[in-house]
């Protein structure tokens, strides 16, 4: 329980927590936080978080509630703001507010997010096709929409006939497709994931996952997933960062981390996941002792 | 005498193509651990619930479901909330949502015992100070408002209100779903401890074959308001033998799997709109042949293992190299 973290969070400004070994990452950086602070009250909800994510990269962010990876992703989005620290997208500051609607829907079209509910984030008047197209009209009023939204569509795996049909029309793997073919309508070089199949049943989940491979495979788009489900960071993540009580206690990449976790938290995470021949009391103690 | 014991257990809703519940068999017996595992609607959710007679509005029934012995589907309402207050209780997935934030912890799981058993209030105070160390917590909680406590907290409550009437059986419905993996950890353990300690049946419901993996003796996976298939949760996880079975374990993204793509079960689960002919899985299914879209296949042992049974035309097949593919 003495040993140092491996990776612990990168000192503010250094940055670099892409390669445990050193190895520097040939690809280009797009997404990078640097030392961010936010507090509640007396509560340091976010504390010192520093990581990059390379162009097309995958970073899993993991943690229990109250950790703060929701908070750290909605600063990245802009939804919540930082007491200090920045955020940068292909090295311009997203933190530095500039007024006016061009900024906005600038900073919109770095950085998208899909959430947890897909019951919840999507208009329950609003046809699918709608849905898509005012996002396109706002971003791109110049473009050829009706064409625009039927590749988003079948990037996503949808039909015509979901095209027309409300929200309550569909089911939770279909609306979680909506809300992905949203995101992706402003062409983000990165999108946020928070707990996005953590509320879908598990044949469904597959299919969004390997949505959401190809998708990435496709466009080179970068990911944050931000997930307390380890099993779903080892599929879809190449590095993961893992929070505890604000803080980055272990980072590098994700098969590293699950195969040899350095921190004793990470393995606690680890050893919780049910599985034959799981010990909860085990569990239960070990937790009490950190 | 078995604990709960459910027969040929059919529920039809008005308004739907096909009953909701098809012809379910399911048993758990003393200090037995019973994992029920499916996916949204495959109807788990309302097996456990009927379990407590709580059906949904103009529900028709068959079959039995007993309790004790006693079959809840015919009790009488004075019967009903006897069986609720003692015989058997019922731990919701939301804890939350299931206590009133504005009365005293203390106040929460007396008031059951004092209504319904007529206990005196000092006992039932005393009563419920002692499941509240059972369940890892002290008697200050007693004073304590549901807002003070965290959700592993507040779900240990939730079990000490289900131990206060002393029932032979517990139903739990996604009881760790809504806690962190630490937490979860923590509330199995201790569902454990209780069991060797109060000798109660356990029937967990659960969407993760994992957890379900973990925690039980014997497993029932259902589908479309069927029982694909039961056995040992070791052997059932080890060779499934239902496809549906083998497609869930497959999709699930495990800690040991490569990373990459999932096996991922194409379509959908038959809606409530659709008449069934043939199994309900056919459909989605890799194996399915003719005989699978004319004909349901009945829930039949596995041969060369009693404890098993499963609703397959194709069992000698499945899991043939698939499995940990």
């Amino acid at each position: 329980m003495r040993e140092a973290p491996m990776e612990a969070g990168p000192g503010p400004g250094t940055g670099t927590v892409t390669s445990p070994k050193g190895e520097p990452s040939m690809r280009k950086t797009v997404l990078e936080v640097l030392g961010l602070h936010r507090a509640y009250g007396s509560v340091q909800a976010v504390d010192d978080v520093s990581f990059t994510l390379a162009e097309g990269g995958s970073l899993g962010i993991v943690g229990e509630s109250g950790s703060g990876k929701t908070t750290t992703a909605r600063i990245v989005v802009g939804l919540e703001s930082a007491d200090s620290g920045r955020v940068l997208v292909h090295r311009r500051d997203r933190t530095e507010h500039r007024r006016g609607r061009a900024h906005r829907l600038a900073r919109a079209r770095e950085v998208q997010m899909v959430f947890q509910d897909p019951y919840l984030s999507l208009d329950p008047r609003t046809p699918v096709g709608a849905v898509l197209r005012e996002t396109l009209r706002l971003h791109f009023p110049d473009g050829d929409h009706d064409r625009r939204i039927a590749e988003l569509l079948e990037q996503v795996g949808l039909g015509t006939r979901e095209a027309a049909a409300l929200p309550r029309q569909l089911s939770g793997g279909q609306r979680q497709r909506v809300a992905i073919a949203r995101a992706l309508a402003v062409q983000p070089a990165v999108l946020v994931l928070d707990e996005a199949v953590a509320a879908l049943d598990v044949s469904v989940q597959a299919q969004i996952l390997n949505l959401l491979a190809d998708i990435r495979d496709e466009t080179g788009i970068g990911y944050l997933f931000i997930t307390h489900d380890l099993g779903v960071v080892r599929c879809v993540t190449d590095e993961v960062i893992v929070m505890r009580r604000g803080k980055i206690v272990e980072s590098g990449r994700t098969a590293e981390v699950l195969a040899r976790p350095r921190h004793p938290y990470t393995r606690l995470l680890l050893d919780s996941v049910p599985r034959p021949g799981w010990d909860p009391r085990g569990i239960a103690e070990a937790r009490r002792a950190l | 005498m078995t604990t709960l014991d459910i027969q040929a257990y059919r529920l039809s809703l008005p308004d739907t193509a096909r009953p909701v519940l098809a012809g379910v068999d399911l048993t758990v017996g003393a200090r037995e651990t019973v994992a029920l595992v499916g996916e949204s609607g495959s109807g788990k959710s309302l097996t456990s619930r009927s379990v407590l007679g709580l059906l949904p509005a103009g529900a028709r029934t068959e079959g039995t479901v007993r309790v004790n012995g006693e079959d809840v589907l015919t009790m009488a309402p004075e019967q009903l909330r006897r069986l609720r207050t003692s015989s058997a209780a019922m731990i919701f997935q939301d804890p939350r949502a299931a206590i009133n934030p504005l009365r005293r912890i203390g106040d929460f799981l007396t008031e059951s015992v004092r209504l319904n058993a007529g206990a005196a209030p000092a006992a039932a105070t005393a009563r419920a100070a002692e499941m509240l160390e059972a369940v890892g917590l002290t008697a200050a909680a007693l004073r304590q408002y549901p807002g003070e406590l965290s959700g592993g907290m507040l779900q240990r409550v939730m079990i000490a209100a289900a131990l206060m009437g002393d029932p032979a059986l517990i139903l739990a419905d996604e009881p760790t779903t809504a806690l962190d993996v630490t937490t979860q950890a923590e509330v199995v353990a201790l569902l454990g401890d209780l069991r060797t300690r109060f000798g109660t049946g356990l029937l967990f419901v659960t969407h993760d074959l994992g957890l379900a993996a973990a925690i039980s003796d014997r497993v029932y996976v259902m589908y479309a308001g069927r029982i694909a298939e039961t056995g040992p949760a070791e052997a059932l996880f080890d060779r499934p033998r239902h496809p549906y079975t083998a497609a869930l374990l497959n999709s699930t993204p495990r800690l040991e799997a490569p990373a990459g793509r999932l096996a991922a079960i194409e379509g959908r689960p038959p809606s409530l709109q659709e008449e069934l002919v043939g199994c309900p899985f056919a459909p989605r299914c890799p194996l399915a042949t003719f005989l699978c879209s004319q004909q349901a296949p009945a829930l039949l042992p596995v041969a060369g293992e009693p404890a098993r049974r499963v609703a397959c035309h194709h069992s000698d097949r499945t899991g043939e190299g698939s499995v940990h593919a």
